[in-house]
């Protein structure tokens, strides 16, 4: 874990106490509501449908058990007994008191958190591969340059009043758990020919009402030019992304209009310059921050032996936990999608309780996914079965990591003043048809994503199925589509045609299950059966 | 009926103008006809509310229902929460919002 020092504490507490007076003057009526809006949103304070939203940031997704534990503390002494985890790995309260955001922002200070830069048009919290530092298949830990990314990226001057907000993803491996090609900048740690660590990118990706699959734009940037290249890309945008229309601010728009080869130009165009500059940090500041990542201190001998007799650990293992790069240790994924729930809530005591069992059994470290789940990243096998025990108990044993009822999905119009359509309702209904283990056993791994309006925050775009709540005429209609991956496969989906209303969407979905079971060869996936037979078979058992 | 809605300052709830006030339940909101800009104006200058709105609604034997899916959100509250809701109690509730 990155641990603070004296610099990054102090800006912290010292925004605190700004925002403390802030909110002083806007309660006492010396700023007005236009004056402090754009005050509130730098530190994470929306207003949704119902209340103030604070969204808190979890860097990279990474948490300590203290962290996870005050921010259950924070659901239960300031909100209403749960949180939402996001798209974005970060964590949002529903019901926040504007009174009360000043000593919200102070418990999160006393353990190094923030919600700085989770609004606004700015650079987001950067977010990463939630098996950072325990995935067998990585190459590197990316988190390190995650950090530094962070330390960079908080504060910019030149990069607070973007065209449109920004979002980095970092990954170390082939296999992309970070959704990196849809993001403003994706980062890819690679090796060169000649051995050495660097960072492939990707720009001008990201979801929303115009979907696009970042291009890549930089096959190696060496270590020692990572900050000075991704102030150029930033540059670039800064100066010519569009701030004359909210829908093609952001940098994909300009990538997509400028051409990929002609935004890759400018970019080195000014990447010569500001090496010339002397801007990129020491490589002593990347070697002084990756000591907070090492790895913890593992047993050697750990047994990889695992006792399977109880079915339905049995099942949660198959389906849960992931390879780790260390002998006799496993990733565990806490699914917080139990069938008919509310996915990536959950209730402070299960925050406290998955706090207190990341400190017995998982090295004091947890992650939170884009998925809307929360992983045990270092857990010795040895110690699997009671953690899923202690998990079950508390109703987060469900097992379901990756298939159809691991539904992400955003708030939609339960919460978000954004939203056309509830996604949450459908999600549950989707969940209860599909919920069963044998329907999720029979159909594998799908991906379903659903969000309840265009700007994509539950990815429909990259959903094996996806999902779109719409308004039509004032009447909540949702449209489907195949095909979506935000893996290293990244695709974006097709409508497969006309919207449905709540249980038409729900019925269609089983329609093109059934298709896919019908049609599927030896070790084919939903979305593999998908792109070799084509979206005709799909719309045929749909529309009939 | 046209009827005003905004959100209280400090809590940030949803709130109605009832002519003389401002309440958390919908079926005490008012008809403000063409009035809803000026009194938006006297009221969020007064610290009362903010983010404050003028919507469509109907006066039915049930109560105030605002003609839009997201203003009976608004209204009721989270309809996969009923017990977030201002009506915990009624199972009923949630089909008022559709």
């Amino acid at each position: 874990m990155y641990k603070y020092d004296e610099y990054d504490q102090q800006m912290v507490d010292t925004r605190v106490a700004e925002f403390r007076d802030q909110v002083r003057r806007r309660l006492s009526g010396e700023l007005t509501e236009d004056q402090f809006r754009p005050l509130r949103l730098q530190n994470g304070l929306y207003l949704q449908l119902h209340a103030y939203m604070l969204r808190v940031a979890v860097p990279y997704g990474t948490l300590n058990s203290a962290q996870m534990k005050v921010l259950g503390d924070i659901a239960d002494k300031y909100d209403r007994g749960y949180g939402h985890f996001t798209t974005r790995q970060n964590i949002q309260y529903n019901w926040i008191k504007l009174e009360d955001t000043p000593d919200i922002l102070a418990d999160l200070a006393k353990v190094e958190m923030h919600a700085i830069q989770t609004s606004g048009n700015c650079i987001r919290n950067i977010s990463s591969d939630q098996y950072a530092g325990a995935a067998a298949d990585e190459l590197v830990d990316p988190r390190p340059y995650a950090e530094l990314l962070r330390q960079w990226s908080s504060f910019h001057p030149e990069f607070l009043t973007l065209p449109r907000k920004f979002k980095i993803a970092v990954i170390a491996s082939e296999t992309d758990r970070a959704a990196m090609r849809l993001h403003d900048i994706g980062i890819k740690m690679v090796k060169n020919d000649a051995g050495e660590i660097g960072c492939q990118f990707y720009v001008g990706g990201g979801m929303g009402r115009t979907p696009m699959i970042g291009p890549m734009i930089k096959e190696f940037v060496p270590l020692d030019q990572l900050i000075t290249y991704s102030e150029a890309c930033l540059r670039v945008y800064n100066r010519y992304g569009r701030r004359d229309n909210k829908y093609k601010a952001r940098i994909k728009i300009l990538v997509h209009e400028l051409g990929k080869d002609e935004y890759a130009r400018q970019v080195e165009e000014e990447f010569a310059h500001l090496l010339s500059q002397g801007i990129e940090p020491p490589l002593a500041e990347l070697e002084r921050i990756k000591p907070y990542f090492d790895d913890p201190a593992f047993e050697t001998d750990a047994s990889d032996d695992l006792d399977l007799s109880d079915p339905d650990f049995r099942l949660w293992v198959e389906r849960n936990c992931h390879a780790h790069k260390q002998a006799g240790y496993t990733i565990a994924t806490v699914s917080l999608k139990p069938i008919g729930g509310i996915p990536g809530d959950a209730s402070a005591d299960q925050i406290r309780l998955m706090a207190q069992l990341a400190k017995d059994y998982s090295f004091d470290e947890l992650r939170v996914t884009h998925a809307q789940n929360i992983v045990f990243p270092h857990v010795k096998k040895a110690d699997l079965y009671t953690l899923w025990q202690k998990l079950d108990e508390a109703g987060l044993g469900t097992a379901n990591l990756d298939s159809v009822g691991d539904i992400i999905a955003c708030p939609g119009l339960d919460y978000c003043s954004l939203a056309n359509a509830r996604s949450i309702p459908v999600a549950q209904k989707i969940s209860e048809r599909f919920g069963s283990a044998e329907k999720q056993a029979e159909i594998g791994e799908l991906k379903l994503k659903i969000s309840g309006c265009i700007n994509a925050c539950g990815h429909h775009h990259a959903g094996h199925i996806g999902i779109l709540g719409v308004d039509k005429k004032g009447v909540e209609n949702y449209q489907l589509l195949l095909g979506g991956s935000e893996g290293a496969d990244t695709s974006l989906g097709k409508i497969t045609g006309p919207g449905f209303d709540e249980d038409g969407i729900v019925d269609a979905v089983e329609k093109a299950t059934g298709v896919y079971l019908a049609n599927r060869q030896e070790g084919e996936r939903f979305l593999d059966t998908y792109r070799r037979i084509g979206m005709d078979p799909f719309k045929e058992a749909i529309y009939g | 009926m046209k009827i005003l809605t905004g959100n209280d300052l400090k809590s940030g709830a949803v709130t109605w103008w009832t002519g003389v006030g401002w309440s958390l339940d919908v079926n005490d909101a008012a008809d403000v006809g063409e009035d809803g800009a000026k009194i938006i104006a006297r009221e969020e200058g007064a610290q009362n509310v903010f983010a404050a709105y003028v919507i469509d609604g109907v006066k039915t034997a049930e109560g105030v229902r605002p003609a839009h899916i997201k203003d009976r959100i608004r209204a009721l509250g989270p309809t996969v929460r009923p017990d977030l809701t201002l009506k915990p109690s009624d199972p009923e509730a949630v089909n008022w919002v559709i």
